[in-house]
């Protein structure tokens, strides 16, 4: 990874999101720990997106469907009394990882505006499971009693150490992020955005590269879910909602998409516009409505093409 | 399982079908012809109802009520197209989801702002109120059968608009092949205008007819659009018969889903699996369709030709 002005900015940003904690009980305001972890899960959940979004052209409009798997996964396990957290995540990890798979495989049959279609209905599908199952809370939700059990390696009970796992999680993430994309598969996604007839022209199998991609996306996206369980101690329907893969989706064109650290800006952004704005007046959406169709218009390559440069446009094909 | 409970419940499917129609001929057009996905489809389904309803209450006058819906909800959809829309169509379909987005959550909080969060109260207008004998020994609500007879109403008249006149064949001639109705001298623009105002007041139609069955609250459309959106996918983009094909097919499947599905798992699962899995099974039902309509044809099922 070369020191580029890409790399610096994400430097800098994971720097900034470190000193956050420190900063927050200098200021005696413990509350945005609180905040900046939300905001970091969520920007996991962005960045598993922007994988095959902002890489490989696929615009998944139901990826809530992973975060409510994950953060479901925690929930159950705990309501069963299992508590350690290698099996949470562990769990987290393979049934969002399976959900995607099957979801995948008939999802990338289709292409365009019916892929579209058809991942906004997974996803709905699987809101509606979790709405209707009444063992687990239904449309209530599920109270979870105690935090992740990491084998007392780590006390999820203090939020600052919640802090820093989400913290390294993201970090490990983006790095796993560059290493896809600079890797030989990486490339095969890119190109089969750019040109999938000659990919495969070319000899590539695009249809198994894409649904490798789109596993891994679910995947890292049901980690975040984990998270949130965590952070929460609830876990309910509503963050499988179809406006939440909404929110998720202009996270990543918020922040840029096709460059990984973008959308953890767009996080950011969105996350502390919405509680800015929600401190201001109730009815904040009707100004952020009206943001989101601005930066649609006039600011293509979002926040993070800005601050880093025309390098950050290197994934849109 | 009674003969005409099972007749009661198709025949809420049907109205339920062809109040989906309504929103999906709207959707499917301007996609058919623009290809831009509107997300704010269901915003003017809800301020249909919200007009509706509104007008209802203060002036008593259902038929008044109607034509502040028809017509609130095609002045403000001409104004949307004018403003936001005119700039998207040249964009990909990414850029359309998030700014219809943005408009959603703009409508929605508009309503609330104008209304309150609280739910509206939709009353049944006096001359549609109480039940009408279908067959004998069988009462069926007459508000619920003004909505089929009006749903498949207009969708006769919809489909006598667009095979049998001249807008209808440009309508057609725009969702095979766009530019070469331009080419043509036609006024692309204009007819854009049009059948967009077109579908905004279907969607309030179908949303000022809602509104005495379901809550008249912030969001109402949201739900309805998802289903729209199921609809136009199952019967192929740009289609008008396949919207309506699918539409009936999503409203009874639906319905009877939920209306049986559980007491027939009963028969064979145990009473608590049936319990929790019929519910859950129904709700997924019509994804289920979609999904195996499209692992068939992913183009739908009635694909529009010449794309």
């Amino acid at each position: 990874m070369a020191l580029t002005r890409r790399t610096v900015t994400t430097a800098i940003g994971l720097f900034l999101l470190a000193a956050i904690p420190p900063v927050s009980a200098a200021l005696g305001q413990p509350f945005y720990v609180d905040l900046f972890t939300r905001i970091m899960i969520f920007a996991i959940a962005a960045l598993s997106l922007d994988l095959i979004l902002g890489y490989g052209g696929l615009v998944s409009f139901g990826h809530a469907a992973y975060l409510g798997i994950g953060a479901y996964s925690v929930g159950i396990l705990n309501f069963y009394g299992i508590n350690d957290g290698f099996i949470q995540f562990g769990v987290a990890i393979g049934v969002s990882a399976l959900a995607a798979f099957l979801i995948g495989a008939i999802s990338l049959r289709t292409s365009g505006v019916y892929f579209i279609m058809i991942t906004l209905a997974f996803g709905q599908m699987i809101y509606f499971l979790g709405v209707s199952v009444n063992t687990y809370g239904g449309d209530d939700g599920l109270n979870i009693r105690t935090h992740s059990d990491f084998a007392k390696l780590l006390d999820l009970d203090d939020p600052g150490t919640l802090y820093f796992l989400v913290l390294a999680v993201l970090t490990l993430f983006l790095l796993l992020g560059y290493r896809i994309v600079e890797s030989r598969f990486g490339m095969v996604i890119r190109g089969a955005k750019s040109n999938e007839r000659r990919m495969a022209a070319i000899g590539f199998p695009t249809f198994r590269y894409k649904l490798a991609a789109f596993v891994i996306s679910g995947a890292m996206c049901g980690v975040a879910g984990a998270l949130l369980a965590n952070l929460t101690l609830f876990v309910s329907p509503s963050i499988m909602h179809w406006t939440r893969s909404g929110e998720i989706m202009i996270m990543v064109i918020l922040g840029g998409m096709g460059s990984l650290f973008g959308p953890v800006v767009g996080a950011v952004a969105y996350l502390v516009l919405e509680h800015t704005l929600s401190g201001v007046t109730a009815h904040w959406q009707v100004i952020l409505g009206p943001i989101l169709i601005l930066v649609v218009l006039f600011a293509k390559r979002g926040i993070i093409g800005l601050v880093a440069g025309a390098q950050a446009e290197a994934g849109r094909g | 399982m009674q003969p005409l409970l099972v007749l009661e419940q198709a025949l809420n499917g049907l109205q339920i079908g062809v109040m989906l129609f309504l929103m999906a001929a709207g959707l499917t057009l301007v996609f058919g012809i623009m290809n831009l996905i509107n997300l704010a489809h269901g915003s003017l389904y809800m301020i249909g109802a919200y007009l509706c309803a509104w007008v209802f209450q203060t002036t008593g006058s259902f038929l008044l009520g109607i034509a502040a819906a028809l017509l609130g909800a095609l002045i403000v959809g001409i104004a949307i197209e004018l403003v936001v829309f005119r700039a998207l169509y040249r964009r990909d379909h990414l850029d359309q989801l998030l700014a219809t987005f943005g408009l959603i959550l703009f409508f929605n909080e508009m309503v609330r702002i104008l209304w309150g969060s609280t739910a509206l109260y939709a009353a049944v207008p006096g001359f549609l109120a109480g039940q009408v004998e279908i067959l004998p020994g069988a009462p069926y609500p007459a508000y619920r059968l003004a909505i089929i007879i009006v749903g498949l109403l207009v969708a006769m008249l919809l489909y006598l608009l667009v095979t049998r006149t001249r807008v209808g064949m440009l309508i057609r001639a725009g969702a095979s092949n766009r530019v070469m109705v331009g080419a043509l001298g036609i006024n692309i623009q204009l007819l854009y205008t049009l059948v967009f105002g077109l579908g905004a007041s279907l969607a309030a139609l179908s949303g000022l007819m809602a509104g005495p069955i379901f809550t008249v609250e912030s969001g109402m459309g949201d739900g309805v659009l998802i289903l729209a959106f199921v609809v136009i996918v199952i019967g192929g983009i740009g289609s008008i018969r396949g919207a309506f094909v699918a539409s009936v097919l999503v409203g009874v499947v639906d319905t009877l889903g939920r209306a049986f599905l559980r007491p027939l798992l009963a028969t064979v699962l145990s009473p608590v699996t049936a319990d929790n899995a019929g519910p859950a099974l129904a709700s997924m039902l019509i994804y289920i369709l979609m999904a195996t309509v499209l692992f068939f044809r992913p183009q739908g099922l009635f694909p529009p030709r010449g794309r």
